[in-house]
């Protein structure tokens, strides 16, 4: 008998026989928990994202599309990066005042090629205000899920208020279960050495998030 | 091995040792406190959380009544996704299993994501004896690893050790495992971290094979979630070729909306934050971003039996938060290690000897490694009953009775007489010497009167029958708690 049998045997048994698919799953949970919390307007559903991003210690930007490519570009010169990694669907004009050479992610890159480069500019899937959460899918404006992890100071551009939600609920309703997701909270973080908190021990010590308004 | 620790005294015994550790009590102590209150913080935010915590409750209780379905609909989706699901009985399957799959790499060494599951097998020691190098890859666990140590807390292994014990332990191994640790390295923790940092990262950029555990599987989608905090988990489950996650079979839940509940509930109760730095989900493979192979080991090792106990299944539930550890007045003064397994706290001392049975002297003591005072049913995210399963598995231990051992229905010999007597009465001893311990007890004696007769509880009755139970304070728990700022003033 193969382990498989053993194991679904061995369920069937301790739940005293066989169990029929449950009918309604939907029916099944009492879910009067709440889709998100507290009433909000847009503009304050951003402001709360804006100040729970910066409680675990992102830096938060606003400005206007107009001036984006300024803001990344002054964000890109404090940090003085040789270059930059840009995935490919980055929206160029994003890009256009900024002056470090861009670098692709190819299939063929190495993790130590990457772990040459020191920033990355990416845009995001969706923001959680209150949690302060952005959350990358994969899609073109964002790349492989490498980009944003192995250099040390990520730019992550938000579009206010199309891709921001109140909640988690809300989040995972627009998200698609089929892409690998990373939900990132502030930059990487241990409080293993006696509780206190030390940012960045793997992933970018520096998290840079841009809200940009307007189109 | 399945987790025992060898030689490994019961739990009085080794809780005796601790208690007179005063570093570790100080650690233990600063650290739960800091996470109990900041948690008390976060979970306030959301006015809800009653109704979370219920949810969380019933859609585990759902799964763990289907779980058939729900194993045989994951298999499905994740093999659809372009994984391949293993099957592990035990923890030697396991092992085997992964084993193999690593060695069919051809590769020599794997870069590990913190794992409560693959601690549990030895995974390690496993590959280990086959010639493989498994490095941990968590700060904490990287802690324990390089002092040849075991870890103490779910959330925070290393939690029994202060900075300058890690920066000794930097110093003197880290060579001989790789980069070695920078010149004058001070006990800073902000340098500690980037000496792990540097460490870690060339072990990252050429591993190609990661072990992962996981939060989360989800058995209509087949995708399963990893919740971390330093990104050591992204690299491990991003960067490799080959990925292989060990997951125990009770860690799904039927939908995708159902993380809904559990991501809120999770972070909360774990690290007192909104929300971890990074959650990484992934369902199967994905075309050129990420691992080009996926392995699921679906691992039963007792899981199945502990099902079989209807009182005792609802240990199953458990999501991992640490958050009963946290407000344990025996953990913090035992410390994690006394509990003999790679579950400490009151979660450990119900679900290792239902995992492993109560055979041995530990197992057998550790349903009395509690004061049942009743705080880590309050905070726990899916409202696991601690004490009641604490009760039910005394009365297994010294009444005997049927219990589910390898998939067989046997009946338990009563443990008159027994090593587990003395155990007990060792435990019950332990806890009238350290009355703060006992206080936080009187709680819950209270509160489950209908449990408890005058005496001790379990086997440890012959050693009250001649003796007189000290008397129950006047005081509430709650007020103690107050007076005696948490345990801290109180003696002993
Ligand atoms: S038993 Fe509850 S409180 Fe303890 S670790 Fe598990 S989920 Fe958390």
């Amino acid at each position: 008998m193969s382990s498989r049998d053993v194991i679904l045997g061995r369920v069937r048994r301790a739940l005293g026989g066989p169990a029929g698919p449950p009918s309604s799953y939907g029916d099944a949970i009492d879910r009067s928990y709440l889709r998100e919390h507290g009433g909000r307007s847009v503009e304050e559903t951003v402001e709360l994202l804006a100040e729970n991003l910066a409680d675990y210690r992102a830096v938060v930007h606003r400005c206007g599309a107009a001036e984006l490519p300024l803001l990344i570009m002054r964000l890109l010169a404090e940090r003085g990066p040789e270059s930059v990694l840009v995935p490919p669907g980055l929206p160029p004009e994003w890009m256009s005042a900024a002056d470090p050479p861009r670098v692709h992610d190819r299939a063929v890159s190495t993790p130590a090629e990457l772990d040459r480069v020191e920033s990355v500019v990416t845009g995001c899937a969706v923001a959680i205000a209150e949690t302060g959460t952005i959350v990358l899918d994969g899609s073109p404006d964002q790349g492989r899920r490498r980009i944003t992890l192995i250099p040390d100071h990520h730019i992550c551009v938000v579009r206010v208020p199309d891709q921001v939600v109140s909640s988690v609920p809300r989040a995972l309703e627009r998200l698609d279960p089929a892409r690998p997701l990373t939900w990132i909270s502030g930059p990487s973080a241990t409080s293993d050495i006696e509780l206190d908190r030390v940012e960045g021990v793997h992933g970018p010590r520096t998290l840079e998030v841009v809200l940009v308004s307007g189109e | 091995m399945s987790g025992t620790y060898l030689g490994m005294p019961a739990f009085p015994e080794a809780a005796h040792d601790a208690v007179r550790n005063t570093t570790l009590r100080a650690n233990l102590r600063h650290a739960t406190h800091t996470i109990r209150d900041k948690r008390a913080r976060a979970v306030a935010e959301l006015d809800d959380w009653a109704r979370l915590r219920e949810a969380g409750k019933q859609i585990k209780d759902h799964t763990l009544r289907h779980l058939e379905h729900y194993l045989v609909q994951l298999e499905e989706s994740v093999t659809a996704a372009g994984g391949t699901v293993h099957w592990a009985a035990d923890a030697d399957e396991a092992n085997r299993i992964v084993t193999r799959l690593v060695l069919a790499t051809g590769e020599r060494e794997v870069v590990k994501v913190k794992s409560m599951a693959t601690q549990e097998i030895g995974l390690n020691e496993a590959l280990e004896a086959e010639g493989v190098r498994a490095y941990e890859t968590d700060l904490a666990e990287l802690i324990v690893q390089l002092g040849d140590d075991r870890p103490s807390h779910i959330l925070v292994p290393a939690i029994h050790r202060n900075r300058g014990e890690i920066r000794d332990i930097f110093r003197e191994e880290m060579g001989s495992w790789g980069r070695p640790a920078p010149e004058g390295l001070t006990d800073t923790p902000a340098e500690l971290a980037e000496a792990a940092r540097l460490h870690l990262r060339e072990k990252f950029l050429r591993a190609k094979v990661g072990v992962s555990g996981a939060n989360f599987m989800v058995a209509e989608t087949g995708t399963l979630v990893v919740v971390e905090s330093e990104g050591n988990g992204r690299m491990c489950l991003t960067l490799p070729e080959t990925l292989i996650s060990v997951v125990g079979i009770e860690k799904i839940v039927p939908t995708w909306q159902d993380l809904e509940v559990f991501l809120q509930t999770l972070p909360r109760s774990s690290t007192a934050e909104r929300m971890n730095p990074y959650t990484s989900t992934w369902t199967g493979t994905t075309e050129s971003d990420g691992p080009r192979t996926f392995h699921l080991v679906l691992l039963d090792n007792g899981r199945t039996d502990t099902l079989a106990d209807e009182v005792g299944r609802q240990a199953l539930r458990c999501i991992r938060c640490s958050a009963c550890l946290n407000v344990c007045p025996v953990y913090e003064r035992a410390g994690g290690h006394a509990y003999g397994s790679v579950y400490p706290g009151p979660i450990g001392a119900i679900l290792s000897p239902q995992l492993r049975g109560t055979q041995s002297e530990i197992d057998a003591s550790l349903p009395y490694a509690s004061s049942l005072c009743g705080a880590c049913y309050e905070v726990c995210p899916v409202a696991i009953d601690i004490p009641e399963v604490l009760v039910h598995l005394r009365e297994r231990v010294v009444e005997g009775g049927p219990v589910t051992r390898r998939g067989t229905k046997v009946t338990l010999k009563p443990a008159r007489g027994h090593a587990a007597e003395r155990a007990a009465m060792r435990a019950a001893r332990w806890a009238f010497t350290h009355p703060a311990a006992l206080a936080a007890g009187q709680r819950l004696a209270a509160r489950t009167r209908r449990f408890h007769p005058r005496t001790v509880p379990g086997p440890g009755r012959a050693w009250t029958d001649t003796r007189d139970l000290p008397q129950v304070p006047a005081e509430s728990f709650r007020d103690w708690w107050q007076r005696t700022d948490g345990g801290k003033e109180a003696g002993k």
